[in-house]
């Protein structure tokens, strides 16, 4: 790894520490961020993670350009990767159904897996949180099997029901609040996952893992989970 | 306490104050003014902190009765305001005597007007902003992101024995657009082609009517990015990115945390806050500078508020 810093804009430079997108990269990335908050203490406005690179937000009434870009030196110094800073585990039930998730049988055709296949293997592998972006909580996860890799829809949803579980490419997501959007929904999770009375505010961080549980029509209404169906609320 | 009722609004119509910081890493925008100089001025008017929060009115269609005497603050655009029937000029505080109706007609200079009270209008601090951001249902009165509505009541709680001024002339902002916005150069600059490089700051640009608190979109000669397919990287306030189309859009204050466009830098702050009262079919060119040189622009610029 050979981190290289450039400018984005008058107050932001982004350190770029990796070329392609892997799950081996976060360990470094958690040690960055880390090193990169310490070495800014106050004077850093906002730090924003995803997957190759950390933009570096710094108040610039109070440091140079050239003053940032010595601290980001600094910081970046004998970095290692820091096996202690693993994120939280979390299981997200989803309930998987062809009325909140339509693209299950899309899915289903293009990988020639039933229905009932597309469930279980999307279930049962633990993903990484790359990055979070696109909405409030919004997490972007990954890798999910070639098999069930499939791109975005060509005309994105104008209305996506908060909850909803999707696939785009090889990466999964659930929408935190009702927004547009054009991933493959195949579920929906009662799980609340941007919460401003939480410490913290989103459920998941970069660097954590997930795994998604299927439940039950009746567990999912239990959980608190809405069932009205996509097609009713657009 | 003293009040003001709401009798007319828009959905452009917003509290807003300096925007959200330190939830980025989460997803949450930025949010905030999108023209932070008029903004700024409207409460260095009032003596307030310059983050407290103002009422954001984009192009007019606001009206509101003063419950009580109050003092206020009018910065920006001027939207054809007028106090009961008479024409209020922005860029000075001013007296709203109970019962007095101030209203804003229609845009004769400039696109946002900036409206401010002794210690800032009272809302609730979501996530450390008031800034209100309807899209992720943050910020406003209610701390739910929706804009300010018909009937609804502003309140501020700062006093109101304040000496009126009028902001100096030579410190009132220019709208004209004829002045070149300087961008930072940076990001994926050096993958465009060296025609594009050159359109992007040798011609004009119109601005589209395609344009929100997210971003404004530019129309001229296509721009030609000729590297990689990029991974999805944190945006910064102003930045210019290229879509495939080759239409540059100049990203705002709620854009959104991280995108995979190209980009051939960023808007200074202060071309944001020019591009941000100018209104759609206006005519803009780009200027290059160097970060250093804008840096100090900034600091020197931000001076003038002590």
């Amino acid at each position: 790894m050979k981190p290289r810093v450039e400018v984005v804009a008058l107050d932001c430079l982004m350190v770029r520490l990796f070329d392609e997108i892997a799950e081996a990269n976060m360990p470094w990335m958690l040690a960055a961020s880390e090193s990169l908050r310490a070495a800014f203490a106050g004077h850093l406005i906002d730090l924003v993670p995803s997957y190759t690179t950390l933009m570096v937000h710094y108040d610039l009434t109070a440091l140079s350009p050239a003053q940032a870009r010595a601290l980001i030196a600094e910081a970046l110094i004998d970095l290692s990767p820091n096996a202690s800073t693993t994120g939280k585990c979390h299981v997200l039930p989803v309930w998987y159904d062809l009325s909140v998730g339509p693209e299950l049988s899309l899915l289903s055709q293009r990988s020639g897996l039933s229905v009932d296949d597309v469930i279980r293997r999307h279930s049962e592998r633990e993903y990484q949180v790359f990055a979070l972006g696109f909405a409030p909580g919004f997490a972007f996860m990954g890798l999910v099997e070639e098999e069930l890799a499939a791109p975005r829809l060509n005309t994105p949803r104008k209305k996506v029901a908060a909850g909803s579980v999707g696939i785009a490419e090889r990466q999964t997501a659930a929408y935190p609040v009702v927004s547009p959007g054009g991933w493959n929904l195949i579920g929906r999770t009662p799980a609340k996952l941007f919460d401003r009375e939480r410490d913290g505010y989103s459920l998941m961080q970069p660097g954590d893992t997930v795994r998604f549980e299927a439940v039950s029509h009746a567990e999912f209404i239990n959980l608190g989970g809405d069932d009205t169906p996509l097609e009713a609320q657009a | 306490m003293s009040r003001l009722f709401i009798e007319a609004s828009t959905p452009l119509c917003l509290l807003q104050d300096a925007g959200r910081f330190g939830v980025r890493h989460l997803g949450v925008t930025q949010g905030g003014g999108l023209d932070w100089r008029s903004m700024s001025w409207a409460n260095w008017l009032l003596g307030n902190g310059l983050d407290a929060p103002v009422v954001e009115i984009t192009l007019g269609g606001f009206t509101v009765v003063a419950e009580e005497d109050c003092v206020l603050a009018l910065a920006g655009a001027d939207l054809g305001a007028q106090v009961d029937g008479e024409a209020l000029a922005p860029w000075r505080s001013f007296r709203l005597h109970k019962g007095q109706r101030l209203q804003f007609t229609r845009p004769l200079l400039g696109a946002r007007a900036y409206l401010a009270a002794p210690g800032g209008f009272d809302a609730p601090k979501v996530l450390g902003s008031s800034s209100t951001v309807v899209r992720e249902e943050l910020g406003g009165l209610d701390g739910m992101g929706r804009p300010l509505a018909k009937g609804a009541q502003l309140s501020y709680c700062g006093s109101d024995l304040i000496l009126l001024r009028e902001l100096p002339r030579e410190q009132v902002p220019d709208f004209k657009p004829d002045t070149p916005l300087d961008v930072v150069l940076g990001a994926q600059i050096g993958a465009f082609s060296g025609q594009s490089l050159f359109d992007a700051f040798n011609s004009v640009w119109t601005l589209d009517s395609r344009a929100d608190r997210m971003g404004i979109r530019l129309l001229g000669t296509p721009l030609e990015y000729q590297g990689k397919p990029m991974i999805s990287e944190g945006i910064p306030l102003g930045a210019v990115q290229v879509p495939p189309d080759g239409q540059p859009i100049v990203l705002l204050n709620d854009r959104q945390t991280i995108g995979g466009y190209p980009r051939l830098g960023a808007l200074t702050p202060l071309a944001l806050a020019r591009l941000a009262q100018c209104l759609p079919g206006a005519k803009v060119r780009l200027r290059p500078v160097v970060q250093d040189v804008a840096h100090r622009q900034q600091v020197e610029y931000l001076q003038r508020f002590r």
